[in-house]
């Protein structure tokens, strides 16, 4: 090594030098000249509050307010800080709390945090913070402080909106990264609430006040100039009818099951209801804690989002998508006739048709007369071409063109946990049938029937492509994010996803499924002046009796809501999911009822399925 | 050369000395920082404080061990312990658990061991080796880009791990660089490009391009008569059309940064963002006035409203209850220690352990100006210790072994000498 430069040794020493003045300068300007920073000589003179920033309001498609706070006051205590000589007596009469409270809560205080504020008591009414707020004087460590807790002026949409509850020390390390929550913190637990948390949240105020010795607040320390004030969360704007979504919640009244109705045109979920369900104001503020567990331990599972994570087979209504993946694919045409001897030969077995009914001589009485074998012959000449090697790849194309209608896939909708349900792939079948598999093992698709399982939100979805005659905009729940007062468009949510099929094949299916409405299995559910299209569908169902389903779409021309309805072991479609489904459109299109379908909307909430309490 | 009675003779003490006291004021600063009224005894290694003394009594060890071996320990198998740690840097990647956001650990059950740590030392041992086994320097360009090779690979291993503090350390071989050959235009340019970056977030690229335009105008007006003018105008406006496109997309550059990164610099030039820390870190230290309120009296920094007031923040703790005398003199033992290390390379006659002195230098300057830097909100929040002072078993035991090897290297310059 040739050492030429021996004077650069400057350059480093240079750099240390420069930096190290650099950081006694600063530390001399902060701990010796600038007074911000000075701390007056008892300690305690100077004290952190935290302003709470009201959460996020969220409005309703037509701005009807759904979701609001309100105020509620708890008192927090400084363990260091409490005298020895505090008056405990006075403390838990003015409060209302037994001796043994407050032993707890002081072992608890001095244990999380000596010198951190500690909540000592949750949701303190009026009277008893008033009498406090008197006596503050006498009380040195403890503070009383101002929170937001949630409420919801409709009751309904409890597993939509979700709640908002206390924050856990795991999920404070989970959200590090993104901003400082505190122990005692809300944090959104479900729902919209806790998809949008990072909006709703705002963010907290911090204000630095100087006390005094007996703990008054004197004013604000060097002219608020460290203060922080606190930003309110972002208001939201939800894709929600609040009437409609009350209207579906009220059709399920003590039955297991879902609603999900889309605008088509708009991805925008106008209503996502569940049965059996809940006052959501149950779990906000100090109920939540009393009603949560008793929720969570129901055995009609009412905290389950069965809209997103419900799986059921989706019976007949599929067969409108699986014919149009037939016709695209050329495997049909829409005049395909076949003859129906009332059963579907399978080898040596044979799938039965639900009923006796004229032979179908295209689409339209097939979809009419909801015929199994005629779907079972559909699916068949889809999946098994003449003189073709390789019938798994068949099986691939037709595979990978169903799912173009969203099934075995997540929509991306606005709520967690959100579940992807099944189609088959060749996989699958090659691992459960070893390789041993032909189109007569898993005929039963072609009606929806079998491995394939989807979420109410897939099935109305799959509908809308046949609504819109070729896309869909992934479904979504949140339609506008304020910005400077005005919502502006969740433009992340819309994205539109086309599925190639020609216009042609969907206008002879939606003639179709109009015949379903009109004269078809589905044909008590007609309403006056309103062409509903729609198809029924009967999920069989191992553990008891069938499940109820309708999906459709009304009117039939520029359609303006798309419905699926499920009502667990509510035998078959036309009997419980039609009706509700035709009653929520018109509801929906004309914006009340006329007196007639007041009384089958009557009817159908007096049909109790199950019997939901809380207090069993 | 005769045979010595023992190799304490021969050790250099003003600096073991300056190491060893550093050492006992971080572990009394890891005990006042997390005092826990109900486990008041220092050696209780339930405690944060307890540990820390466990760490210094086995870096005590080891740097006992240390200085009674050859130092040829170290520069025989330089290139032995750089590959080794690189392997394993890759496996941290495959199995560490996240903590934090970075994925910088492995967990040995009793210990979590961080390679980042001691890869600092083994880039040290390895480009010491390198450079001091040079026919040349690193004026020349092929072997310029070779050791550049040897600080860059870690450096990217360990940016990968998202441990964004350790990655910045290894830019600081730049001055180790440059003082064994290296043109002194890198530098500059790297110290223009940072000012440039500041100014950038703090004005607008109007008058950043103006004044650089000025700049460009005064320097050619002095240099009118010069008949190498045409290269100042082409170099000026070279530049200045480079500032104008950089400054012009500085937030492209800042979007390629995590949130939490963009946060903490945005923080910095006062336009908004979290800064809690920074914050709390100014109270901390403002609260120790000239002398401090003693030990353990400090609140500000107990309150936990510093996340890592014992690792990333310890500073606030020493300021708050000893003051601005307190924190001069940690400063002062610092720049003791580093200037001490410079002046014992420079005498010595081993070309090896001159190039790891300046080596072990760079690491420390680089921990010592962020971690103050950002303490004192000079400096981005970056998750970096302070060396000896910070509580951590793989820091304290890498920057020991640091010292230690170099405080053996210099025991040995006589033998080379005489």
């Amino acid at each position: 090594m040739q050492d030429i430069f021996p004077q650069r040794i400057k350059m480093i020493q240079g750099v240390i030098i420069f930096f190290s003045f650099l950081f006694l300068i600063n530390l001399f300007y902060i701990q010796i000249i600038d007074n911000k920073y000075k701390l007056k000589a008892k300690d305690n003179a100077i004290k952190e509050l935290i302003d709470y920033p009201s959460r996020g309001l969220i409005y309703d498609r037509n701005n009807k307010l759904i979701v609001h706070n309100t105020n509620q006051f708890e008192i927090m205590v400084t363990y260091a800080e409490v005298d020895a000589l505090l008056d405990t007596n006075l403390l838990c009469r003015d409060l209302n709390l037994t001796k043994e409270y407050f032993i707890e809560t002081m072992k608890k205080a001095k244990k999380t945090s000596q010198y951190r504020p500690y909540v000592f008591l949750k949701y303190v009414d009026d009277s008893n913070y008033q009498r406090f707020q008197e006596h503050t004087f006498k009380y040195k460590g403890f503070f009383g402080q101002t929170r937001f807790v949630r409420q919801y002026p409709y009751a309904n949409g409890a597993l939509l909106f979700g709640d908002v509850g206390e924050i856990d020390s795991s999920q404070i390390k989970e959200h590090a990264d993104q901003y400082v929550y505190l122990s005692g913190d809300c944090i959104g637990k479900n729902g919209i609430e806790v998809y949008y948390e990072y909006l709703l949240r705002g963010q907290r105020g911090i204000r630095t006040v100087v006390v005094d010795a007996l703990n008054r607040v004197k004013g604000s320390y060097a002219e608020g100039a460290n203060d922080n004030d606190p930003v309110a969360g972002t208001n939201l704007q939800a894709s929600i009818d609040i009437e409609l979504q009350r209207f579906g919640e009220e059709l399920l009244t003590n039955k297991k099951g879902s609603i999900v109705a889309i605008e088509p045109s708009t991805g925008e979920i106008l209503a996502l209801c569940n049965g059996p369900t809940y006052d959501p104001n149950l779990l906000t503020g100090g109920s939540r804690n009393k009603f949560y567990p008793k929720l969570l331990l129901n055995k009609h599972k009412p905290l389950y989002n069965r809209a997103i994570q419900g799986l059921y087979p989706p019976g007949s209504t599929f067969k409108a998508p699986s014919a149009l993946v037939s016709l695209q694919m050329g495997a049909i045409n829409p005049n395909f006739a076949y003859y129906c001897p009332g059963y579907y030969p399978i080898g040596k077995k044979s799938l039965k048709c639900s009923h006796r009914h004229a032979p179908c001589r295209n689409i339209e009485e097939g979809l009419t007369q909801s015929c199994n074998p005629y779907f079972c012959q559909v699916f068949r000449e889809a999946i098994e071409i003449p003189n073709s090697k390789d019938f798994q790849n068949d099986y691939d194309r037709w595979y990978k063109n169903i799912c173009r209608f969203g099934f075995r896939r997540k929509l991306g909708i606005d709520l967690k946990n959100e579940k992807r349900g099944n189609v088959p792939d060749t996989g699958y079948y090659n691992r459960m049938y070893r390789n041993q598999w032909r189109a007569t093992t898993v005929i039963s698709l072609g009606i929806g029937q079998g491995e394939i399982l989807a979420t109410p939100l897939q099935m109305a979805n799959s509908y809308c492509v046949i609504a819109n005659k070729g896309y869909y905009i992934s479904p979504h729940v949140i339609k506008g994010i304020e910005v400077k007062g005005k919502f502006e468009p969740n433009k992340d949510k819309k994205i539109k996803v086309l599925v190639p099929i020609d216009k042609i094949y969907f206008d002879r299916v939606t003639d179709g499924l109009e015949m379903v409405v009109e004269k078809g299995t589905a044909r008590s559910s007609k309403i006056n002046g309103i062409a509903l299209c729609g198809k029924t569908g009967t999920a069989q169902n191992p553990h008891g009796e069938d499940h109820s389903i309708f999906v459709g779409f009304a009117p039939k021309v520029n359609p303006k809501i798309v419905i699926a309805c499920i009502v667990e072991n509510g035998g078959g479609g036309g009997g419980l999911a039609a009706p509700i489904v035709s009653l929520m459109v018109e509801r929906y299109i004309k914006d009340s009822l006329p007196p007639a379908s007041q009384n089958r909307f009557n009817s159908i909430k007096s049909r109790h399925l199950i019997n939901f309490q809380l207090d069993e | 050369m005769a045979k010595s009675p023992s190799i304490f003779n021969k050790l250099d003490w003003p600096l073991v000395i300056t190491y060893l006291v550093l050492m006992f004021i971080g572990l009394i600063t890891v005990y006042a920082a997390g005092f826990n009224p109900e486990h008041p005894k220092i050696y209780d290694i339930s405690q944060t404080y307890g540990k820390q003394l466990v760490w210094i009594a086995a870096c005590l060890l080891l740097g006992f061990i240390i200085i009674n071996m050859s130092s040829k320990v170290f520069s025989v198998f330089a290139y032995a312990y750089y590959v080794l740690i690189l392997l394993l840097l890759i496996l941290v990647l495959f199995i560490a658990k996240e903590v934090g956001g970075a994925k910088a650990w492995i967990d040995l059950g009793f210990f979590r061991l961080q390679p980042s740590e001691f890869a600092k030392f083994t880039t040290c041992l390895a480009l010491a080796y390198y450079i001091s086994e040079l026919e040349t320097n690193l004026a020349y360009t092929k072997k310029l880009l070779i050791a550049l090779a040897i600080i860059v690979v870690p450096f990217a291993l360990i940016l990968a791990q998202h441990d964004m503090g350790s990655a910045l350390v290894f830019l600081s071989f730049a001055f180790l660089l440059n003082r064994f050959g290296m043109s002194d235009y890198i530098i500059f340019t790297g110290f223009f490009v940072i000012i440039i970056s500041i100014l950038s977030l703090l004005l607008s690229p109007i008058y950043l391009i103006l004044s650089m335009i000025v700049l460009v105008i005064i320097i050619a007006f002095f240099n009118r008569k010069s008949k190498d003018l045409n290269k100042y105008i082409i170099a000026g406006i070279t530049i200045t059309s480079f500032v104008a496109i950089y400054s012009i997309s500085i937030d492209l550059v800042m979007d390629k940064l995590d949130k939490h990164q963009k946060d903490r610099i945005y923080v910095l030039v006062g336009k908004g963002g979290n800064d809690w820390n920074v914050r709390q870190s100014k109270i901390a230290l403002g609260a120790g006035q000239f002398s401090g309120k003693g030990f353990l009296k400090g609140t500000q920094s107990k309150m936990n409203f510093l996340p890592a007031k014992e690792t990333d923040f310890i500073f606030c703790t020493i300021g708050e209850e000893w003051g601005f005398l307190g924190c001069s003199l940690v400063i002062g033992l610092y720049i003791f220690l580093m200037l001490r290390i410079l002046h014992l390379s420079e005498k010595h006659s081993s070309k090896f352990s001159k190039v790891y002195g300046y080596a072990i230098v760079c690491v420390f300057m680089m921990h010592f100006i962020i971690n103050i830097g950002m303490t004192l909100g000079l400096v981005p929040v970056i998750g970096i210790p302070l060396p000896a002072l910070s509580y951590g078993g793989s820091s304290l035991l890498s920057f020991s072994v640091m010292i230690f090897a170099f405080i053996r290297m210099d025991s040995e310059r006589w033998i080379y000498t005489g």
